[in-house]
């Protein structure tokens, strides 16, 4: 919302007040002025000037020397372009020293011919082309031929005004009204308001001998006044009309219309004007519109109508979209000699699912969404026949044609003081609170202690005390609010076990060298299950914006990936992140997708590198496991977890694990396939998805320590000839179970293939620890458990020793 | 006399090789040679046996003084030697302790994670609990359950994506509000609610589809606006200085009422207008207001009884202001040159 200062003080004393003084008191007391606009900014010395003579230039055919007159001695000679120039106008020159928007004006030589400055456009001082009349869209501006020449334009086209910029919420739509933006600043400043007085003169004819109404739908149409103004002569608006309607954002058009938008802006009441013979029945009928009837605006769209929207109609056809636009058929035009003057009460739903329907926003909807003030309905047509009895000679016929079922009665809200005060956590009187209401001009009485109110029509959005209390509290000042904390039992204060799982594993992940890394939760439906660790119907959203981000991920994986080929396409030497991220499956019963978060690995490139020892390793499947298994141990988890060679889409067939937390599959690991990497651009890249809240949801047992062996641990090594095919994990299982409790530990320390071994045999060594923690043990009792280890291992995996 | 002699011509000699011996190697063989068991001293002990019963004695004492002598003498060489022996280790030891040490590897925090986690402890300490909630929401959790039914004016404050007519990527943390306070039934609620959160908007360099919210929530009997104001000027305080200032101005929230924004003096010109603050010597923040009675209503609270602030705000945001970061979309790009500069400790 624009709000003209100069407009503004019809209404309400701001002298005295710097504007961006009146700015900051409106902002700070509730609705935010975003910007200040001085509309005569960079505009200097400019002068209004008469065309005596015009002739071709002869060097170009779109220029004409123009003599100019200023009221001085001589002419001067200026060179214009534009298209509707012509002898007699008065004109807006900027002459050689003036400043415009676009820069300083000097004395030129254009084409070989003098030009002592420029005829300007509106645009050229700065207006935007999109407020210029259309009549003066593509030319130089014509100022009314009594214009004095001499006179400064800024003065005559009232540019010696300051806008501004009102940053609206939803619930200040009486805001959306100069007499709204009026009644607030009277509030803040304790100024007194006046407000415009509406009474048309009327001839003898009446208005309802000529118009008949019917409302059909009274729901969503409680209220509709007409007035018929006839014999109007249609033409341009006086400057100061068309100078408010721009300052404020509205293009002027012809009087007629500015009329309408006059008052759409001063109280905030849509209004339409209909072409009376255009009409063509004397008849106006407000109904729902039959499903698939057409209309088309006045911005020369046809459109389709519901069921649903309801349409203004001459008996017979839709001649307008109730509260969104006027049809194209009944506009006042240049021709248009009789008005009717609609000013009505839509339903705010109803207007608010029509624009959606018809994907059309209007000044006029903007306004019946949010509600408008019911008060307001018949002045502002009072006003508007006023207006054009006044600006374009029209006769008012008598009366108002009426439909009103509407509920004008203000809200009455009872309210406490000590409750606003206990709310606030502050003291106010009853008188102070009781003033600040007066400021607001909200109707006020005390009984019994309480504050009773009737909170104005205009207000539509007080409607309960805690409104009540907002109001008294913004304009008391919330910077008179004590600061204090929240009284009443302590709490403790902490996170959940999966909260605190969640920030041990990522400062551990973080610690072991990776980067934590966001992506995003929308990506496209065809990399939506792609390495996900289970797949069930995918969550799709009904309008995207790119397919890119059209549905729910279910793995991490993708955007992770993507983000590692973006790094490593910059020359990164290596990656290595991961992300906690929610994944989302298939369709719970509640009608959600099930969410859980899952946790995501990649690594590529080099992980050890220290060049001037000219040590250097890449990663490999083994350094990822690594920074696997050390999290499951600091999860408490390794108990729980084995892991098995698996086959992954997208992954190395034999360079592939799946976790197994008690045997149930929770995660897997690997290498991207070769041609995966490929297609990427990647090196050697290994990748993990592992289901985060099934592995923290593992209950834990509480964490007691282990007293300190006293006693020695002894070692044996032993070497074994085993067939390729055994995994180390196998023997390892063997050497366990055979060794019993007196097996401290088993660790591999060397794996060998290649010569000196036949092409399906490989050796892998092992360090056994026995220990025993009551004494320390006896070569005979460690051999005797050691013998029978190496039995086992021969039997069940025909394992050699070397 | 000749055994005098003789022995007087030994220590000499020997003494004389403790001298020239350089290394503890060398000593040691002086010391083999000379005092062994094999050694000229040990024979000449041998060799008494023929001099005159009377001479033994006189020169016994001299032999073992000689011993004595030669012993303490290669001693205190020995000592020398050993220190030298040390100090050639030491120097050929030495090491160039300019050159680069092991990197070792480290990743960190996201710089949201680092944002949210900061705020989440601040709140912690003031005895409150973390809660989370769906990303994909019901309607009724994101709008209704918040005082915004189907229709209303405010819900076009925030462009939605929709899955169907009831659900929907949530836009903002406040159904997590909705949520504890159905599943508390009636008791004091104290959480701080960090999570994605979606709009319909299209990237750019101040938007992005995808951001974190950090919501607060407290409810319980008596609370005030002051009580709001009062944590919000800590929690300023806290995560942008301790000479912050706070001030609240007037909003609009269809879930709060009253309902304010809160602006921070600017930390970068403390005040006096910079570009930070875009000149006006403050920073909005966050929104926060009263919890709508209507919402604690639909909750199963009462608001006669009942009353509670919120307030909520975009981590991103906060980040970007905190570390001067100008393009939403770093925060996504996972660009490791970005991460890897939230690496460190600030005070």
């Amino acid at each position: 919302m624009y709000v003209s200062l100069k407009w503004l003080s019809k209404y309400v004393d701001i002298s005295g007040i710097e504007p961006q003084d009146l700015a900051e008191k409106i902002t700070r007391s509730g609705i935010e002025v975003e910007g200040i606009d001085y509309l005569s900014a960079g505009l200097k010395k400019l002068m209004v000037g008469e065309i005596k003579e015009k002739t071709k230039h002869p060097e170009a055919d779109k220029l004409n020397i123009c003599q100019v007159d200023f009221g001085e001695e001589e002419l001067s000679q200026i060179v214009c372009g534009a298209p509707n120039v012509a002898v007699g106008q008065k004109v807006i020159v900027a002459r050689p020293g003036a400043h415009l928007p676009g820069g300083k004006i000097k004395k030129a030589k254009l084409r070989g011919e003098v030009s002592h400055g420029m005829i300007c456009s509106l645009q050229e001082l700065g207006i935007e082309g999109k407020l210029v009349p259309k009549a003066y869209a593509d030319g130089i501006y014509i100022l009314p031929a009594e214009t004095p020449v001499g006179a400064d334009p800024v003065e005559v086209l009232g540019l010696d005004d300051i806008v501004l910029e009102l940053g609206l919420t939803p619930n200040r739509s009486d805001a959306m009204s100069m007499l709204g933006v009026a009644y607030e600043v009277a509030a803040i400043l304790e100024r007194d308001i006046t407000l415009p007085k509406a009474v048309a003169p009327t001839i003898a004819k009446k208005a309802a001998d000529v118009l008949t109404l019917s409302v059909e739908a009274p729901q969503q149409n409680p209220m509709y006044a007409a007035k018929v103004v006839q014999n109007v002569k249609v033409g341009e608006s006086p400057l100061w009309l068309q100078q408010a309607l721009m300052a404020v954002g509205v293009r002027p058009h012809n009087n007629i219309v500015d009329i309408t938008n006059y008052i759409l802006m001063e109280y905030g009441q849509p209004l339409h004007a209909f072409d009376y013979d255009a009409l063509g029945t004397g008849e106006i009928v407000v109904r729902l519109a039959h499903e698939g009837e057409k209309i088309t605006t006045l911005d020369q769209k046809e459109r389709s109508l519901k069921a649903t929207n309801l349409v203004i109609t001459n008996g017979k056809v839709p001649v307008a979209v109730a509260g969104v636009m006027g049809g194209l058929d009944s506009e006042v035009t240049a021709d248009t000699t009789t008005v009717v003057i609609e000013s009505a009460y839509f339903d705010g739903l109803s207007v608010r699912y029509t624009s959606k329907d018809l994907g059309l926003r209007s000044d006029a909807s903007a306004r019946f969404e949010k509600g408008i003030d019911p008060n307001r309905i018949l002045p502002a047509a009072e006003r508007a026949a006023q207006m054009m009895a006044e600006l374009a000679g029209g006769e008012v016929l008598e009366g108002t044609v009426l439909f009103d079922e509407l509920d004008k009665k203000p809200a009455r809200i009872a309210v406490s003081p000590d409750f606003i005060n206990a709310r606030l956590g502050m003291k106010i009187s009853l008188n102070e609170m009781v003033t600040i209401l007066n400021r607001l001009r909200f109707h006020v009485e005390t009984a019994n202690g309480l504050l009773i109110i009737d909170a104005p029509t205009r207000r539509q959005d007080i409607k309960i005390e805690e409104d009540i209390v907002e109001e008294i509290a913004r304009i008391y000042g919330y910077d008179e609010i004590p600061k204090t904390v929240p009284m009443g039992e302590t709490t403790a204060g902490g996170l959940t076990p999966y909260q605190a799982k969640r920030r041990l594993t990522r400062h551990h992940l973080e610690g072991s060298g990776l980067y934590q890394a966001l992506t995003y939760s929308l990506t496209s439906q065809e990399l939506a299950q792609k390495y996900a660790l289970e797949t069930a119907d995918t969550t799709r959203l009904l309008m995207p914006m790119s397919e890119d981000h059209s549905t729910l991920r279910q793995s991490l994986l993708p955007h992770l990936i993507d983000s590692t080929v973006y790094n490593v396409s910059r020359q990164a030497p290596s990656v290595a992140m991961y992300e906690i991220g929610s994944v989302f499956l298939g369709l719970e019963e509640d009608g959600l997708p099930h969410q859980e978060e899952h946790l995501s690995l990649v690594m590529t490139g080099k992980w050890v590198d220290h060049a001037w020892q000219g040590e250097q390793k890449s990663v490999d499947f083994y350094v990822l496991k690594g920074v696997i298994e050390s999290l499951l141990e600091k999860l408490a988890l390794s108990e729980h977890i084995s892991y098995e060679a698996a086959v992954v889409d997208g992954l190395h067939p034999g360079r592939t694990a799946s976790i197994l937390l008690d045997g149930k599959r929770v995660g897997f690991f690997g290498q991207l396939h070769p041609k995966e990497q490929k297609e990427l651009g990647l090196k050697d890249t290994y990748v993990a998805e592992i289901n985060f809240a099934t592995i923290t949801a593992v209950p834990l047992d509480a964490l007691i320590y282990t007293p300190v062996p006293r006693f020695p641990s002894m070692s044996r090594d032993i070497a074994l000839v085993v067939d390729r095919t055994i995994e180390a994990g196998t023997i390892e299982t063997v050497i366990k179970n055979a060794g019993g409790k007196l097996l401290k530990s088993v660790q591999v320390f060397d794996l060998y293939e290649g010569s000196n071994m036949p092409d399906d045999k490989k050796s892998l060594a092992f360090t056994l620890k026995y220990f025993d923690a009551e004494k320390t043990l006896t070569d005979v009792e460690v051999v005797e458990v050691h013998e029978k280890v190496l039995a086992a291992l021969t039997e069940t995996v025909n394992a050699e020793l070397r | 006399m000749a055994m005098v002699e003789q022995l007087n011509e030994l220590k000499e000699q020997v003494l004389s090789k403790i001298q020239s011996a350089d290394n503890v190697k060398a000593l040691n063989d002086v010391r083999v040679a000379y005092l062994g068991k094999k050694g000229p001293i040990t024979d000449l002990l041998k060799g008494m046996g023929k001099l005159p019963a009377e001479e033994r004695p006189k020169m016994g004492a001299l032999v073992n003084e000689v011993r004595a002598e030669v012993q303490g003498v290669l001693e205190a060489r020995m000592v020398t030697l050993e220190e030298q022996a040390v100090e050639e280790q030491l120097a050929k030891e030495t090491i160039d302790i300019t050159l680069p040490g092991r990197p070792v590897k480290v990743g960190n925090a996201h710089p949201l994670t680092r944002v949210i986690e900061e705020v989440e402890d601040l709140f912690i300490g003031m005895g409150y609990q973390i809660e989370e909630g769906p990303e994909v929401e019901k309607d009724y959790y994101n709008f209704e359950a918040l005082n915004l039914p189907k229709g209303h004016p405010a819900r076009d404050m925030q462009d939605t994506f929709y899955i169907s007519e009831e659900t929907l990527l949530r836009t903002h943390t406040s159904p997590v509000q909705a949520r504890t306070m159905e599943a508390k039934k009636g008791e004091a609620i104290k959480i701080i609610c960090p999570g994605k959160v979606f709009r319909r908007d299209s990237d750019d360099a101040t938007h992005s589809h995808q951001f974190n919210q950090i919501e607060g929530l407290v409810v319980g009997e008596n609370i005030r606006m002051s009580d709001l104001k009062g944590t919000l000027d800590l929690f300023a305080k806290k995560m942008f200085g301790d000479e912050r200032e706070i001030r609240l101005r007037p909003s609009y929230f269809p879930f709060t009422e009253p309902s304010v924004e809160m602006d921070i003096s600017c930390f970068k010109c403390g005040g006096s207008g910079c570009n930070v603050c875009k000149k006006t010597g403050w920073i909005e923040i966050l929104g926060a207001g009263m919890v709508h009675p209507n919402v604690l209503e639909m909750a199963g609270y009462d608001p006669k009884k009942v009353s509670g602030f919120a307030f909520g705000m975009g981590a991103e945001r906060i980040a970007m202001l905190k570390f001067g970061v100008e393009d939403i979309r770093h925060f996504y790009t996972n660009d490791i040159r970005f991460l890897e500069q939230f690496n460190r400790a600030e005070d």
